[in-house]
């Protein structure tokens, strides 16, 4: 038996567990990144491939409506497409939790069980902000200048909102597919769907059909608002929903929180059945 | 905090999943400071029993107490009075043993001092010191599964539900196992065993309950169950055909019941109870007759034999749940 006494201190109420447990759910989510700095590699990998190729490769053959560099034009697309391949990494974390029993675990034991989804939310916003930060020191060294100030803030803070709505389709998902292995099939579609934005390319010159959806598409709200906000390049557009692209930047994630958040928190009560 | 006695009590418990009935009134009685086995095949309802049992999910119908507590009106008291070791370890293998089971005393709300205290005196309990400062996807089966008892057992439990504890580990992990199951016995903790392997369910377990299909189909001693299918057989196979009678006729002087011979497989066998006795006399006088013995040995009931014995069907093969 232990020496050591293992009752409970009863002085805290039940709202300072619930912060206690997700902070410490937060610090296995953290202690994951410090144990294995390498999947932050993997997971901007793709991004700052992207950036070279677009930025260089292609970068040249590229246009802007309006006029403007195209870098300057891609490097807020690209923060948009960190933040949006967020969902595939909640999304893995979650099904791998799930399917190897340790939410199981969790849920057996005397701890808020909003802790663990809450947890995981504010660990995925942490790690988005030291993406972000390495993103645009890349973008910096690459000659990308934005406008500095509360613009910068508010687009910083507007990229972290569309991710902070996209935890919710990752959790959702997580609890949906069988196993990680379907959740590694997440990046097939999500790379189309980032495609038809404006994150590569201004909307107005895609065939009209596309345009219309590319523009409708939530990411684009968000590129071109940040694209604003940073006093880069936006590329011009003048369908409704590309002049209002800072009030649909704020709206967007809104809606997809109200949809999937229910959802997510539904599909976590459903474990019970 | 018991019900008389009695650590667990679970009275016609039903859970339906659509048409499925994986519970069908089960009832199931563990007395406090006793290791109770579940035996049964997959697909059975060890597991929805064991998952019910400690809170993951809700019941349709019937009543179940763990501790004295009603499982479906107080399950956050429940959960701060159990242990839960699943089917596969379920602990994070990214982080180290020691890192997983801080953070488990932590959220188990013993707070940073105690929580690293606690860790460390359960990594030396279950052996693992050694490896404690290595991350978990490095550890052996065996290991992994201790690390997943240790994390099981950190307010010290008043019950422990195992479920299928060894399945799918070597017999050297399997008996490290069963040795850390026996050291929190003799601590007091009452465990709930599921199993498939009579022989485990035999080792542990003071008493075992058959499930078959929903439901409890017997609730005995491990020897009671033994008896009931006859206990150990003394099994010889000879290299002729025309030997079977000469070999019937030895082993029936050691056997308790008539022995049973199979022609095409050239196999005789028969229920024994003076186990190694019988064993060297039926070697001896065989040897002596100059009868060619292809193989010769002690064959303990199955799990096969006991369902076939209670349930007139064979265990129903599937693959393991993944």
């Amino acid at each position: 038996m232990s020496a050591l006494d293992l009752t409970a201190p009863a002085a805290h109420g039940r709202a300072y567990w619930a912060l206690a447990d997700c902070w410490n759910i937060v610090r296995r989510g953290l202690t994951h990144y410090r144990r294995q700095p390498v999947n932050i590699a993997w997971q901007l990998g793709f991004p700052i491939l992207s950036v070279l190729l677009y930025g260089y490769v292609f970068g040249s053959a590229m246009t802007v409506p309006g006029g403007g560099d195209y870098k300057d034009f891609l490097m807020p697309g690209m923060f948009v497409m960190t933040m949006a391949f967020g969902f595939i990494n909640t999304a893995t974390v979650v099904v791998h939790d799930s399917t190897k029993g340790v939410i199981d675990r969790f849920r057996s034991m005397p701890m808020s069980s909003s802790a663990v989804v809450a947890g995981r939310g504010v660990t995925d916003l942490a790690v988005a902000c030291a993406e972000l930060g390495i993103m645009m020191l890349t973008a910096l060294a690459m000659g990308w200048r934005p406008d500095g100030g509360w613009g910068f803030l508010a687009a910083f803070g507007l990229l972290l909102w569309l991710r902070f709505a996209l935890i919710w389709i990752g959790v959702w998902l997580g609890l949906l597919v069988p196993n990680p292995e379907a959740a590694g099939g997440l990046f097939a579609v999500a790379f189309p769907l980032t495609m038809i934005s404006s994150i590569f390319v201004a909307p107005q010159l895609m065939p009209d059909w596309l345009g219309w959806v590319a523009a409708w598409n939530p990411i684009s709200s968000t590129a071109a608002a940040a694209r604003d906000l940073f006093g880069t390049p936006v590329g011009g557009g003048g369908s409704w929903v590309e002049r209002h692209a800072l009030l649909m930047a704020g709206v967007w994630p809104l809606v997809l929180t109200a949809v999937f958040l229910p959802l997510a928190v539904r599909r976590f009560q459903r474990l019970s059945r | 905090m018991d019900d008389d006695g009695y650590a667990v009590r679970a009275e016609a418990l039903e859970k339906r999943y659509g048409e499925k009935r994986a519970l069908d009134g089960f009832d199931l009685a563990v007395r406090a400071g006793t290791v109770h086995g579940l035996l049964g095949p997959n697909g059975a309802g060890k597991t929805t029993a064991v998952r019910i049992l400690s809170t993951l999910i809700r019941l349709d119908g019937g009543r179940a107490t763990v501790a004295g507590l009603d499982v479906a009106r107080r399950a956050r008291e429940v959960r701060a009075r159990i242990g839960l070791t699943g089917q596969y370890a379920a602990v994070d293998e990214v982080l180290t043993g020691r890192q997983n089971l801080e953070m488990f005393g932590r959220l188990f709300h013993l707070g940073g001092a105690r929580a690293r205290a606690r860790a460390a005196e359960l990594l030396e309990q279950f052996d693992l010191t050694d490896a404690a400062d290595k991350g978990v996807g490095g550890y052996s089966g065996g290991m992994r599964r201790r690390l997943d008892l240790a994390a099981s057992m950190i307010l010290a439990p008043a019950v422990l539900f195992l479920d299928e504890p060894t399945t799918g580990l070597d017999p050297r992990s399997r008996g490290e196992v069963w040795e850390s199951v026996r050291a929190l016995v003799a601590d007091g903790t009452t465990v709930l065993l599921t199993t498939q392997y009579l022989e485990e369910a035999d080792r542990l377990a003071s008493r075992i309950t058959v499930i078959d299909r929903g439901r409890a189909i017997a609730d005995d001693t491990p020897d009671g169950l033994k008896n009931l299918v006859g206990g150990d057989r003394i099994e010889v196979v000879v290299a002729e055909r025309t030997d079977i009678p000469r070999v019937v006729k030895v082993v029936a002087r050691v056997a308790d019941g008539e022995p049973d011979a199979d022609e095409t497989e050239l196999r005789v066998h028969a229920p024994v109870t003076d186990r190694v006795a019988a064993l060297t006399d039926v070697a001896r006088t065989l040897q002596d007759e100059g009868v060619r013995v292809e193989d010769i040995g002690l064959r303990r009931p199955s799990l096969d034999d006991v369902f076939l014995r209670l349930t007139g069907h064979r265990t129903e093969k599937e693959e393991p749940a993944a």
